[in-house]
């Protein structure tokens, strides 16, 4: 057993002799404890590099669902193009393949002096190394009148799950000539295109169903990720279809009627709606909050050569709950996050240095099923903060062709396939 | 400020200097935590489940070469490799290229 204390002593001892530390740790046991919560794409990327590099670390994941469905792709099946299971993975291969020890509970507290992480199933986890990937949690009362009832009248469908499956029922009751009113959030939140990615597939869901129904997003900022293109791509594909409100143009949702399926804007216009998407303020997962590992706005300050907390030693937190910005919350992005974090504790607990970090980000947006878009950009830490390689990323070009759209789409689909493999282990169907 | 690539640079005129030859000054990994981020398309180890191309295993000449034309903005109907490889030096491209092609495909 690993103790803080004797991981004290065990640094002590590696200041004498650095390269007798692993040797002590494997005497006992093991290369070293790493404990994971959250399954998605940071956390169970974490997993599985950790043991690619160091099969004799001891890996523990905890995450509360037996089946990960993704927000990535949810609203494909928003705009009927995909089944709901098809966006689901399971931890067969990192159980399996890894020797992940899978640990099906909800983490509920942590004492970062102790090492140790409580389970909603009454047990009690020691770590060496904890990772902690919560993704987001809704930043209840952020928003007058959206709480966990209303999101039952009015869904966010920004985890995924039983909201967005409740999402796509209430578009496929609505009647055509309906107004489905989605209300942005102020930055920073999960997946920037987000939002106006899934508009963009409701109004093709409404185009082959319902040709009469309207789109109108009330957006708490006056731009957003990709925006010229969007506009560009719902002109072509949908033409008025689709009305966007920015912040200057009183777009800010301020109050939530979800019985009325109304929504009031900051200088008191109301909005009635036939179906309601209120994608809310975020704030970090709330074990990150137990941790006392997040700031007062609600995110996870780190490191960025190793995404160790800045607050309290060997937490370590990726993906969507961490300050990476240039980086934007993405998938693709939680998943580089796990395994430059998985390179950093694997150097770590063999008494070596991390290696230089570096991460990619691919955002890919479908506007229509041939028509994708996407954007790029990789980072390279520099005095501890992420940075954007300069003269690298970028988005597609505004004057691109059918052809170039509808690769840029079959590539989407290829990406989410590869991510899927890569973070879950996932064969595409 | 001392970036990556400022680092690198110095190691690799510092090696050149002493061994007068082509030296990477990427350790082994170095090299694995900047290929980890193209398993995301291409596939864990560069072994595509899907429509996008597997890399593993490819020839490291036919790689580089492509590799540097799309840094280069030298591939006509690029999507986003031209925005990918232009975060990397072409020692990187070069060490990425000799490691997905040392891979089983």
């Amino acid at each position: 057993m690993i103790t803080r204390r004797n991981m004290l002593a065990l640094g002590a001892a590696a200041f004498v002799a650095p390269l007798a530390m692993p040797n002590i740790l494997r005497a006992q046991g093991s290369a070293g404890r790493v404990v994971i919560v959250g399954g998605g794409f940071g956390g169970a990327t974490a997993a599985k590099y950790i043991k690619r590099r160091n099969p004799d670390i001891d890996v523990t994941l905890i995450e509360a669902q037996e089946r990960f469905y993704t927000c990535p792709f949810s609203n494909l099946y928003l705009g009927g193009l995909r089944e709901f299971e098809s966006i689901g993975h399971s931890y067969e291969e990192l159980t399996g393949e890894y020797g992940v020890n899978l640990v099906t509970a909800l983490a509920e507290d942590v004492d970062g002096d102790a090492h140790t992480v409580t389970l909603s199933n009454g047990e009690t986890v020691e770590y060496d190394k904890l990772i902690l990937s919560p993704g987001i949690d809704i930043n209840w009362g952020a928003l007058e009148g959206y709480d966990e009832a209303a999101a039952e009248l009015a869904p966010h469908a920004w985890k995924a799950g039983a909201q967005t499956q409740l999402l796509r029922r209430q578009l496929e009751e609505m009647e055509d000539g309906g107004l489905f009113v989605l209300s942005a959030p102020a930055d920073p939140f999960r997946c920037p295109p987000g939002p106006y990615e899934r508009v963009s597939l409701v109004a093709h869901y409404f185009k082959e169903h319902k040709p009469n129904s309207k789109i109108l997003i009330l957006d708490s900022k006056d731009a957003f990720s990709k925006q010229g293109l969007f506009t560009a791509g719902w002109q072509s594909l949908y033409g008025d279809t689709i009305e966007w409100v920015g912040l200057s143009d009183d777009g800010r949702v301020v109050r939530v009627d979800a019985e009325a399926l109304e929504v009031e804007t900051e200088f008191g216009m109301v909005h009635r709606a036939n179906v309601l998407n209120v994608v809310p303020p975020q704030k970090a997962g709330f074990i990150a909050e137990r941790a006392g590992v997040t700031n007062e706005g609600g995110w996870v300050p780190i490191k960025a050569s190793t995404f160790e907390s800045r607050q309290v030693a060997d937490i370590h937190v990726i993906g969507d709950a961490a300050i990476a910005s240039p980086m934007p919350k993405s998938g693709f992005c939680a998943n580089t996050q796990g395994k430059v974090a998985a390179a950093a504790i694997v150097a770590s607990l063999a008494g070596n240095e991390a290696p230089a970090a570096s991460w990619t980000n691919t955002c890919y947006s479908l506007i229509g099923p041939d028509y994708g878009i996407s954007v790029v950009g990789v980072y390279e830490a520099v005095d501890d903060e992420v940075v954007q390689v300069e003269g690298s990323g970028g988005v597609s070009p505004a004057d691109a062709d059918a052809d170039f759209r509808l690769r840029e789409a079959q590539y989407a689909v290829g990406w989410y396939d590869a991510i899927a493999n890569d973070t879950w282990g996932t064969v595409p169907a | 400020m001392f970036s990556k690539h400022f680092r690198r640079g110095v190691v690799v005129a510092a090696m050149l200097a002493a061994f007068a030859g082509p030296a990477s000054a990427l350790s082994e990994d170095e090299v694995s935590v900047l290929a980890g981020t193209c398993a995301n398309c291409h596939g864990t180890d560069g072994r595509s489940p899907g429509a996008i191309p597997a890399i593993a295993g490819q020839d490291y000449d036919i790689l580089r070469e492509q590799l540097l034309a799309f840094k280069a903005g030298e591939v006509e109907g690029a999507t986003i490799m031209t925005r990918h490889a232009t975060g990397y030096t072409d020692e990187e491209l070069d060490a990425l290229a000799r490691y997905f092609s040392e891979i089983e495909p």
